[in-house]
């Protein structure tokens, strides 16, 4: 099976992964390998079967809602790579409107 | 007495007659580790001053009386992929370099309240991708057996520090082999449990539907202690099981296979078996058999689909659960972004490595837009009938046995330039993952150059004492247990 390079960098931009020009060229035939591979799949016939979500029959869980502590703010922040005043720091996302 | 070549049950038993004290333990592998870590590399981190101290403070506070906890006073080490309060985990990942954890994973929990003193976190393949520790970001461990072999992965430091004596036992996760594959390859004994045995709270999340924690150690009475000692439900796991912990040691009381029918699907002995490995893998099946075993052909028809399953479901949770690391919460920034979307793209260029990469990528292909249903989809199929072949088959028969691996431990760089050699190289090890069944690898032989070959046993849903059962059988009446490596 055959990806392109116009489908790798479009995979790429999905999973938020900048990639180089040999890591696009690499993937490419990489990526092709194994779907060939996985294409082998076709061969068993599905027609009926229930798609396994949850491999031992898990149910859904609830908990009382009770609060109890958390973590601290400074302890949740603290491996963060920029932080001010207990929140996280990205950059701005918004842009300045032109006046 | 050589403290570092007791066992870990040997060793508690000393501890708890009061023969030896924390501090007298934590030193003897702190000399150990020093003599052979610099060839083993098996660790990432290590902490041996916090462990003294440790040490030091359970020696004070056990004065006059003994305590018969199962963990106390006991050196392990524990996956960098298991989050430690306050002691760096880094997934073996430039992402994760910095990382120290704010909490305990309920495993660590259960093992610190037990008393245990941690040795340090051990190597993997970067965050548990991979089967040679070859993708590890700080380089790869080295199988103490052959120094130019891998120790097998993602659990290849933990396996290689337990074959090495540089802890008593290590504590690996298993997502399609992590633990069994690095265990053969080390000749040691590693056990993937039930999926929900364990509480994977606090294990770094590669793909949720497949992770299991297990013990590596270096016998099967070992496995059967540390499993009871990190065993059970737990309410922040909202997929482990409510299913009472049974004792494991008492699993180990009946050293024979009488009554049990173990089937041996001949699926597993096709083409590509290394012929030293069928025949060491078909001599313990006559050995199972002399110890009252009923041996059995039986099918798993499914089992060349497998790897392809695997590597669909696989990469597809991990493309989910990797989407966390952006560079905002934990983790890896990278410097001089112009905004959001540059942030993330270049932060998760620069700290995921490739094998890391291909697998976001491969994921994220198979649940996009168009491919879901012919990738994911069927896959998530598939697998069902993959469940239904061993449901048929646990029927018929009590435990399976097969190789746990094609071939014993590889040269470095034989497998690294061919994505999928290396994925195919899984076969054995990744159904137990997609049935969620319990499987244990413990060595059965060595091959004419002098690498160990490991034996699998796979068993119903929450019957890991039958597996222990009849793993201890084996090794009690076998020898190889008593070869160890030279680490030269």
């Amino acid at each position: 099976m055959e990806i392109t390079k116009h489908e790798v960098e479009k995979v790429a931009k999905l999973a938020r992964l900048e990639l180089t020009e040999s890591e696009k060229a690499a993937f490419a035939k990489q990526l092709g390998q194994i779907l060939t591979h996985v294409e082998t799949l076709k061969q068993y016939d599905t027609t009926g079967v229930e798609p396994t979500a949850t491999v031992l029959g898990q149910v859904n869980v609830f908990r009382p809602d009770i609060a109890r502590t958390s973590l601290s703010v400074e302890r949740a922040v603290a491996n963060a790579p920029e932080s001010a005043d207990g929140f996280f720091v990205v950059p701005k996302i918004i842009e300045d409107r032109e006046r | 007495m050589s403290i570092h070549k007791l066992s870990l049950y040997e060793l508690h038993e000393k501890f708890t007659a009061g023969e030896v004290t924390a501090v007298e333990i934590v030193r003897a592998y702190g000399l150990r580790i020093g003599q052979v870590e610099p060839k083993v590399k098996a660790y990432v981190t290590q902490v041996k001053d916090a462990a003294v101290a440790q040490a030091t403070a359970l020696d004070n506070a056990l004065k006059g009386w003994r305590k018969t906890l199962p963990m106390m006073g006991m050196p392990l080490a524990i996956k960098d992929n298991i989050c430690t309060e306050g002691v760096p985990t880094t997934c073996a990942s430039r992402m994760l370099g910095n990382f120290v954890p704010p909490y305990d994973a309920t495993v660590i929990a259960k093992l610190r309240a037990q008393g245990y003193l941690l040795l340090g976190k051990t190597n993997l393949d970067e965050f548990a991708m991979g089967s040679s520790t070859e993708n590890s970001a700080i380089g790869p461990s080295r199988n103490p057996w052959n120094l130019q072999c891998v120790p097998g992965g993602s659990s290849g430091g933990s396996a290689a520090a337990v074959a090495a004596d540089e802890c008593a036992a290590a504590l690996g996760s298993d997502t399609g082999g992590s633990i069994r594959q690095p265990a053969a390859f080390c000749g040691v004994v590693g056990l993937k449990p039930t999926y929900g045995r364990v509480s994977r709270y606090g294990l770094i999340a590669f793909a949720s539907s497949l992770d299991q924690i297990g013990p590596i150690t270096k016998d099967v009475r070992d496995a059967a202690f540390l499993l009871g000692a990190i065993a059970g439900h737990d309410p922040l796991d909202s997929t482990s099981t409510d299913v009472p912990v049974p004792d494991y040691m008492k699993a180990l009381k009946r050293k024979d296979l009488k009554k049990l029918k173990v089937g041996v699907p001949v699926e597993f002995f096709a083409e590509g078996l290394d012929p030293e490995v069928e025949q060491a893998v078909r001599a313990a099946i006559q050995e199972l058999k002399a110890l009252g075993g009923e041996i059995k052909e039986i099918q798993l028809p499914r089992t060349d689909a497998a790897v392809a399953v695997y590597y669909v479901i696989a990469t597809a949770e991990a493309s989910s659960n990797l989407a966390r690391y952006d560079g905002v919460k934990f983790g890896l920034r990278a410097k001089e972004t112009k905004d959001l979307l540059e942030l993330y793209m270049k932060t998760r260029q620069e700290g995921f490595g490739p094998e890391v990469k291909r697998r976001i990528m491969l994921g994220t292909y198979v649940l996009s837009a168009g491919y879901y249903d012919a990738y994911y989809g069927k896959a998530q199929a598939v697998r069902t009938l993959i469940r239904q072949d061993f449901e048929a088959a646990f029927q018929d028969v009590d435990l399976i046995v097969t190789p746990v691996t094609p071939t014993p431990a590889f040269k470095f760089g034989a497998k690294s330039d061919d994505p999928l050699q290396m994925y195919l190289s899984d076969i054995f090890t990744i159904s137990a993952n997609l049935a969620g069944v319990p499987a244990i690898s413990l060595p059965c032989g060595f091959s004419q150059a002098g690498l160990p070959i490991g034996l699998q046993l796979i068993g119903r849903p929450f019957e890991e004492e039958t597996l222990l059962r009849a793993a201890y059988a084996y090794e009690q009446n076998t020898q190889w247990r008593t070869k160890k490596p030279a680490v030269r």
